[in-house]
């Protein structure tokens, strides 16, 4: 093991070259350039020994990589905002096929008006695609969750792809300490892929042709079945990695001095960073508020949430986009996971930082007192600029 | 007489009746051959023997592989496969395939 001072990006590349990757095709988009860039590099110099497919686009990209895992490779690439909307027909058949790409996505707000900063609509966007969806706080998780998600998408009770994102700039061009497992270590947790349901050279089979209206939709709830199976089999090579490298990130939902907390804010990203420290000050005032962070967003974590619920008094939702018409995506999901339940908290929905505004201790603040005060609309836009009341 | 690169299986077709019995990724291992994609075709290309020079632009051009040549080397239409798309008859030089409306 050794602590290299690094972007989250490189975070990315190193985890990329540490699984040893065999394909790899991307295409240029900022935020994200440099983690291609530099695994062009350990490809250059042979340090990695993958194919480096260059394309026109990132529908081609995400193409070469469904194909070359279609044939048992293993496969990565690298996208952000307009550069995943392009893809996202691809996403659909990547899962459909049940080839087990990785892909990381820099968090990148979408046009018009055009912006390069952070924004969970790109990702959002996609949470249809059957894609099992990571979203990173720190640089370091960025790197374990990469390794995580290579063999959580090949594991063969789960069999789909998956893609680990990461705050554009905040984490993508902010560089920390991050420790890096030896290759002994990675090699350990990552066996090579098994090859059942690969493509093989002189044997007649066709892979994702024609299926009637008899058994398309089976084949739906096989991915929809491997989507659940994904929940335990996630947990089980989180406890594996941390028997190898002592690291864990707890979970699918991970939470924040949650124990007694009558109130509790949901987060994604890097603002979970920022609201754990307003939530050691407002402790340390007396407030029983704690954190839980939506770490995966697909699987999404219900059973977690359930159980967050059961016994707090309110929960408020930090949502990064916005779905035009209904509400934050990430608030309309608890909802959903919390109706059916007995003891259901107030739940209120935070639309902040959108197109990168930065998210800062003040605004998470406000977010506390307007939700331990139970006023304020069930749908704000915090920190929003306007001389109306905002509703 | 169509020239396989790989080996095909078109006599076993596997019987699929509930979500168990399917594979678990979309995979099928018989030749996409087993099935018949013909039943809209509106007009059947019709091969004048006369005039056709052994060329294969035709069956370069088709694109759906459903042209196959017969032991003089003559083309032969698959017709459970052509659709009837008139590719050949356009592309053909000495115009030897005409397009027949079906009955």
């Amino acid at each position: 093991m050794a602590e290299l001072v690094i972007s989250g990006n490189y975070a990315q590349s190193y985890a990329a070259k540490l699984a040893r990757v065999q394909v790899v095709s991307a295409y240029p988009i900022t935020p994200q350039t440099s983690i291609v860039e530099k695994i062009a590099e350990f490809v250059a110099s042979g340090e990695l020994p993958a194919q480096y497919i260059k394309v026109e686009s990132e529908h081609s990209a995400m193409q070469a990589c469904i194909s070359a895992s279609a044939l048992g490779a293993r496969t990565y690439t690298a996208t952000s905002s307009q550069g995943l909307l392009l893809m996202h027909e691809l996403l659909h058949w990547a899962s459909g096929a049940r080839t087990p790409v990785v892909m990381g996505v820099v968090n990148r707000a979408v046009a018009p008006p055009w912006s390069i900063w952070t924004d969970h609509a790109d990702t959002m966007s996609q949470r249809d695609t059957g894609w099992i969806t990571f979203y990173g706080e720190s640089n370091q998780e960025v790197l374990d969750t990469t390794l995580l998600a290579f063999r959580l998408a090949e594991h063969p009770n789960v069999r789909l792809p998956a893609m680990v994102t990461e705050d554009a700039f905040y984490l993508s061009h902010t560089v920390e300490p991050v420790d890096i497992p030896s290759q002994e270590q990675v090699d350990e947790f990552l066996p090579p892929r098994d090859l059942a349901f690969t493509l093989q050279p002189g044997v007649a089979m066709r892979l994702g042709s024609f299926t009637g209206p008899d058994m398309y939709m089976e084949f739906r709830y096989k991915i929809a079945k491997a989507m659940e199976r994904s929940r335990k089999v996630f947990l089980e090579i989180e406890e594996d990695y941390r028997r190898i490298t002592g690291r864990i990130h707890g979970g699918l939902l991970p939470t924040y001095r949650t124990e007694d907390a009558d109130t509790v804010l949901v987060t994604m990203g890097t603002a979970t960073t920022t609201a754990k420290g307003v939530v050691d000050a407002l402790r340390a005032a007396g407030k029983k508020v704690g954190l839980a962070k939506l770490r995966a967003f697909r699987p999404f974590p219900v059973s977690e949430l359930r159980d967050l619920a059961a016994h707090v008094d309110r929960i408020g939702v930090l949502d990064r986009s916005f779905t035009f018409g209904a509400a934050g995506a990430a608030f309309t999901e608890i909802a959903g996971a919390l109706y059916p339940t007995d003891h259901r908290p107030v739940l209120r929905d935070f639309v902040a930082g959108l197109g990168g505004r930065d998210i800062t201790p003040a605004t998470i603040e406000g977010v506390f007192e307007e939700l331990s005060a139970d006023k304020g609309p069930e749908v704000a836009w915090t920190d929003l600029k306007s001389r109306r009341e905002v509703a | 007489m169509t020239q396989h690169a790989v080996e095909v299986n078109s006599k076993h077709v596997p019987k699929y009746e509930t979500e168990e019995d399917l594979p678990e990724a979309p995979i099928a291992t018989v030749s996409s051959e087993v099935i018949h994609t013909a039943s809209w075709r509106t007009f059947r290309p019709v091969i004048n023997l006369t005039l056709c020079t052994k060329c294969n632009v035709c069956w370069k051009f088709c694109p759906d592989d459903a042209i196959e040549f017969d032991v003089e080397g003559y083309p032969v239409i698959r017709l459970d496969y052509c659709k009837g798309c008139a590719i050949c008859a356009e592309e053909c030089k000495p115009k030897a395939i005409a397009m027949v409306k079906e009955e």
